[in-house]
């Protein structure tokens, strides 16, 4: 994809691609960190680094209108106990931007 | 010093792009779509078996298996008397994608099909990232696991509009607590509808039969 978007916007080399991981993508950073770093060797883009946006899981109460972290991943509100809270963040897995040197 | 040039795209935007196709034309026949996901062994094939012996003739249902390998529970489907059955062998990935359930599709007759089953690959992890173009994922879970399941892979549960606990028949001969397992999944997702059922004996299956049916009605009145 990254190298898509690099002919694309005609860009020839790159030092950096720009990722946004919510928590609950199924990603983990450090192991995707480690993955790029291998799949990215002998390609165009070698030696581009992966740099990870985490983005934390929030909700919104749908009864309240709180907005809060559901730490654990709880879409529990913690002002009125409310279940019915929607997800505003937290499934993200984007690529951001690309770097150029 | 660098420059930032934007890209803002989604990783999964060519599974996405495929799964809004799927969406489209499932929608435009009026067939409700469901992605069965859960861990190896809950009892996926089992529930589409009852659910294929008890509404069999009476609504029309197409289905689509996924194993890493064989093509066992697609040919346990045509068993139950699955009419419409197209297995996908994903030789070694771990879970369902777009383009693999749009060739599936492309290889059954869809005409006046009510349901589509995706029964996807045994794995509470990868299967919740990729849409399929369902209408709700159906997440299941059985007695035999721990009742913690929905705390461990809550991204599964919080993206799941159901959740089946199967295998009720075999409460109390392990430590699995339904009201615990009920309590974890809801905090996770509120919204979760619960169904309690043993694919083995028919138990508390009738529920589900009648959900399903609901499913279909609304569906044809275009309240979906």
């Amino acid at each position: 994809m990254t190298q898509d978007e690099m002919q694309r916007q005609r860009i020839e080399s790159i030092c950096a691609v720009g990722l946004r991981v919510g928590a609950l993508s199924g990603v983990d950073p450090g192991a995707l960190t480690f993955c790029f770093e291998t799949a990215v060797s002998d390609t165009p883009l070698t030696g581009a680094k992966l740099e990870v946006e985490f983005v934390p899981a929030r909700g919104r109460c749908r009864s309240c209108g709180h907005e809060f972290e559901a730490e654990d991943f709880l879409f529990l509100c913690s002002k009125c106990d409310s279940r019915d809270v929607d997800m505003l963040t937290g499934q993200e897995l984007d690529i951001v931007y690309l770097s150029k040197p | 010093m660098s420059e930032k040039v934007s890209v803002e795209k989604k990783v999964l935007s060519e599974n996405d792009r495929i799964a809004a196709q799927i969406r489209e034309k499932l929608g435009a026949k009026r067939i409700v779509a469901l992605n069965l996901v859960s861990s190896p062994g809950s009892g996926k094939t089992s529930l589409l078996e009852r659910t294929l012996d008890a509404l069999n003739g009476d609504i029309k249902m197409a289905l689509v298996a996924g194993d890493v390998q064989t093509e066992n529970d697609a040919k346990r489907l045509i068993r139950a008397g699955g009419m419409l059955v197209r297995p996908i062998v994903t030789g070694g990935a771990c879970h369902l994608d777009a383009s693999m359930v749009s060739n599936a599709l492309n290889q059954l007759d869809l005409t006046d099909v009510d349901v589509l089953f995706i029964e996807n690959v045994g794995n509470l992890v990868c299967p919740s990232s990729y849409d399929l173009g369902e209408d709700m994922k159906v997440v299941v879970i059985s007695t035999t696991e721990g009742d913690d399941k929905p705390l461990k892979y809550p991204s599964m549960f919080r993206r799941s509009s159901a959740m089946v606990i199967n295998k009720v028949d075999l409460l109390g001969l392990s430590d699995f607590d339904v009201s615990k397992v009920k309590d974890n999944a809801l905090g996770i997702n509120g919204g979760l509808r619960i169904f309690e059922v043993s694919c083995r004996t028919g138990a508390g299956l009738n529920d589900w039969y009648t959900w399903l049916r609901e499913l279909i009605i609304r569906k044809k009145r275009n309240e979906t």
